[in-house]
């Protein structure tokens, strides 16, 4: 991808936007209940907040607010402990009323430890954040700063920190805003493309300057022309050369960042790398408008976009919520279930997990939530034994072989697995869709993975255990050697005073006066 | 309000095993209704009993196997096996011979391996191969192309008594295939364009044997438009067959007949479109299945030019199946991201 008559890495010149194709991939019916044509809504702040601690790729963040305490809008009530991990921001002003484990979205369907807020109406703003008049004053090092303050991780659905992306280093060539969603139901970011295109593109600008480099590309898929529309109109009023517009066209799973890649440049990823590696940095088109709030108007990661539809929501539409808002309220926001309502999902309909109830909050990666039909989410046929016939390799957008890693993980096999790089498939599930038997593929590969993190773990733990037995026999043997060496000592300090009696008598004495001590404390002891 | 668990992705399959296997069924009626127009009902009487043969061997293994009988035979495929089987046999078979073909294919080549997805050979050829082994001479006699000179009923009864009807000879009622003719021509000195002079040769290759090879291949183009196969393997059977044919047509035009002839003849449509394409016993990767079929095409023309059998098509599927391991692992795809 390219403008006319730009100039490559290489120095030749490249022919205008020219698009490579990624291996597979579907073209799925990306209109299934897109409502992307109804405005976006505004939900209010609803009376009791979850925010979860992790929301984000990383570690844990720790809070610092304690139940009881009143906080305001904005005001950071966890704080990151690493480099890799995001603060919590209160979304409104409310009183602190626990600090506990708390059902969380998540596929695993645990409790995790959230910050429990009870909202007092009022939305009251910490004054901690100032707006920014100038953001070409500061150095990439401060607007990371500013990124990182506020708490913004991708908002695509991965959930990384973005400020620990944008220090991904020195020497990129182009930054690439993916606008390409690509999943049935997801269209948080086509809305936000529709009406706030300025937002996405005030984003891409300050994090060229943070990046410092001069070139964006915004992707966008070409099943979307009105998002693409107004996103034109807004860089050409601003008239930013460095910034071009560009379709892709609907395959899913175009939004995957390495597919996203091949297809605008023609360049892979490495399979152990990460897309700067090749100078390349994707950040998701959200995140580029939450980026432009955070250092523009100092406003931390409060709120998102989230696309709510199905078949089992009365009235489809994308809401804007207040993090930490419970699933429940944004399907009464969205006229309630229908009756019809039976399955709940975060996430699109090919990736997205399902939700156990509608108490979960809405957390920063939470682009979507699906209410589907039992006419939608029909279960399985009985799976039939693989025919060989091949088309999931055709479809497998990391060009694996899922039916010979399918049978190394049906007959666990797990070296094999290895071998067969499990760990470069993206889960995205192309291969069930075409696969003829059925089979549930994309369950085996995840299971697959597990269990081959789960022994490399239990090695790790041997290893470890090993290594503590080890040093411990090394620790008794140094113990002994010195006691050893001691005791030498001593026999050799008795031979030298044999010849002096009364040095001799004085060293009896002295081990007698030390065994009657002993005694009489051992008595003293036995008294208590 | 709870929600019950599912499992992503949450859009539904495309295809079935059981459609797969309907819509190859689907691809070769136009062939079999040609069939029959030439040369009468006898390839019908076969099917029928290659299928329940088979229908019922898969179902007696499968309860022996302790599988559920019912789902597994709803997947069609040992109707598959059994129709590619009958189109093998020569329309005036008895009954046992089929019976024999059929319960090998299942019985030894699929069920014994561990049933469908696991069997490494094509089952309808290799019952195909036992019975040309064991009964070598009644899979000679083929009609003529007129369709002979047995009615419907007749070779019914003949099908099922293995007898002719009492005034009637071998010689008077069979011929030989044009692969047949051919070869045993040729061995008398005779040039090919001598030989297509008679009136078992047509346009391309044999009379009427052609016409039913188009239709076979329509039906396989039918298989491509579905998506059912791809087109690799067909493309890369009839390039290893035209290829050598066209050159040693080339050098001796008197004793090697035209690539046409070749890819019009015997069951080279056949093998291209339904028998080399059945994914279980094929290589899975695109440059393996080029591999894959360009060397039966290739196996093919070498059996039919040198070899002991007029149509070379079961030894060189079967033989080419026992490369598919090696196929595959020497053709295995670059990962996305991974140095070639």
């Amino acid at each position: 991808m390219a403008a006319a008559g730009r100039l490559d890495a290489d120095g030749t010149t490249v022919s205008e936007t020219r698009l490579w194709h990624f291996h597979g991939g579907l073209k799925l019916d990306s209109r299934t209940a897109r409502p992307a044509s109804e405005p976006l809504l505004e939900i209010p702040v609803p009376p009791r907040l979850v925010l979860p601690l992790s929301q984000h790729v990383g570690q844990q963040a720790e809070a610092v607010v304690s139940p009881g305490e009143r906080v305001l809008r904005g005001q950071p009530i966890a704080r990151p402990s690493g480099y890799v991990a995001a603060k919590v921001h209160a979304s409104s002003s409310g009183t602190v009323v626990a600090v506990e484990d708390h059902p969380v979205p998540h596929p695993s369907g645990l409790a995790a430890p959230c910050i429990i807020i009870e909202t007092d109406g009022l939305d009251e703003p910490w004054e901690g954040y100032e707006a920014l008049e100038d953001f070409n004053a500061l150095d990439g090092m401060e607007l990371r700063a500013r990124v990182r303050a506020a708490g913004v991780v991708g908002l695509g659905g991965a959930a990384f920190p973005t400020a620990v992306k944008l220090g991904a280093g020195a020497g990129l060539k182009m930054l690439i805003l993916n606008g390409a969603e690509c999943e049935p139901y997801i269209c948080c970011d086509e809305v936000l493309l529709k009406e706030r295109p300025e937002e996405v593109l005030a984003g891409a600008q300050v994090l060229l300057r943070a990046l410092e480099i001069d070139r964006c590309c915004i992707a966008i898929e070409e099943d979307k022309p009105l998002a693409k529309q107004a996103l034109q109109a807004a860089v050409a009023a601003v008239g930013d050369t460095r910034i071009e517009v560009v379709s892709v066209p609907a395959i899913y799973p175009e939004g995957g960042e390495r597919q996203l890649i091949k297809v605008l440049t023609g360049e892979e990823v490495p399979a152990r790398g990460l897309p700067p590696d090749i100078g390349y940095l994707c950040h998701n088109v959200g995140t580029a408008a939450a980026v432009a709030r955070a250092v523009l108007r100092g406003e931390p990661l409060i709120s998102r976009i989230v696309t709510v539809t199905g078949a089992g929501v009365a009235r489809p539409r994308n809401l804007q919520v207040r993090l930490g808002t419970p699933i429940a309220s944004l399907v009464a926001a969205c006229g309630g279930y229908t009756d019809e309502a039976q399955h709940l999902l975060m996430g699109g309909a090919m990736m997205g997990f399902p939700l156990p109830d509608d108490s979960v909050p809405v957390v920063k990666a939470t682009n979507c939530i699906v209410v589907a039909t039992a006419e939608d989410i029909q279960p399985r046929a009985p799976a039939m034994p693989c025919i060989r016939c091949g088309e999931c390799a055709e479809v497998c957008p990391a060009q694996l072989l899922p039916q010979q890693l399918y049978w190394h993980a049906h007959a666990g096999e797990l070296d094999r697995l290895d071998e067969y790089h499990l760990f470069d498939c993206i889960e995205c599930g192309c291969c069930d869709v075409v696969c003829p038997s059925q089979l549930p593929l994309t369950q085996y590969f995840r299971y697959a993975k597990t269990e081959l993190w789960a022994r490399d773990r239990d090695r790790a733990r041997s290893d470890l255990a090993r290594d503590r037995f080890e040093s411990r026999r090394a620790r008794i043997e140094a113990e002994q050697e010195t006691r050893r060496r001691r005791l030498e000592e001593k026999t050799r300090a008795a031979n030298a005073a044999r010849g002096d009696e009364d040095a001799r008598k004085a060293m009896i004495d002295e081990a007698l006066e030390r065994v009657q001590a002993r005694r009489d404390d051992d008595r003293a002891d036995e008294g208590k | 309000m709870k929600f019950a668990a599912t499992v992503p992705p949450h859009v539904r399959p495309r295809t079935s095993v059981t459609r797969v296997m309907g819509e190859v069924l689907l691809a070769l009626v136009p062939a079999t209704a040609a069939w029959v127009w030439f040369f009468g009902p006898g390839l019908l009487y076969n099917m029928a009993i290659a299928a329940g043969v088979a229908l019922a061997c898969e179902a007696g293994a499968l309860a022996l196997r302790g599988r559920a009988v019912l789902p597994q035979l709803q997947d069609l495929s040992a109707l598959v096996t059994a129709v590619l089987l009958a189109f093998c046999l020569p329309p005036l078979t008895p009954w046992w011979i089929t019976a024999t073909g059929a319960a090998f294919a299942v019985l030894f080549a699929k069920q014994l391996y561990g049933g469908l997805g696991y069997n490494p050979f094509n089952p309808a050829m290799a019952g195909y191969v036992v019975v040309l082994i064991s009964f070598p001479e009644a899979m000679t006699r083929w009609l003529p192309p007129g369709g002979g000179t047995l009615g419907a009923w007749e070779t019914l009864r003949f099908t099922l008594t293995g007898m002719l009807p009492g005034n009637l000879s071998w010689d008077a009622v069979t011929g030989a295939t044009p692969l047949d003719d051919l070869r045993t021509q040729l061995s008398l000195a005779r040039t090919v364009t001598e030989i297509r002079g008679g009136e078992l040769y047509g346009l391309l290759g044999g009379r009427n044997w052609e016409s039913i090879a188009g239709f076979v291949a329509l039906g396989g183009i039918y298989l491509m438009w579905r998506g059912i196969i791809r087109w690799q393997i067909p493309v890369a059977v009839l390039l290893g067959v035209f290829v050598p044919a066209t050159f040693f047509w080339l050098i001796n035009p008197g004793a090697y007949p035209p690539p046409t002839f070749h890819l019009v003849s015997g069951a080279t449509m056949l093998c291209a479109f339904f028998i080399a394409t059945d994914p279980v016993s094929a290589a899975t990767s695109r440059a393996g299945r080029l591999v894959y079929g360009f060397a039966i095409g290739v196996l093919i023309f070498v059996i039919r030019s040198w070899g002991g059998y007029p149509d070379g098509v079961a030894f060189a599927v079967l033989l080419m199946n026992m490369a598919v391991p090696a196929i595959d692992h020497f053709t295995r795809p670059r990962t996305y991201g991974h140095a070639g």
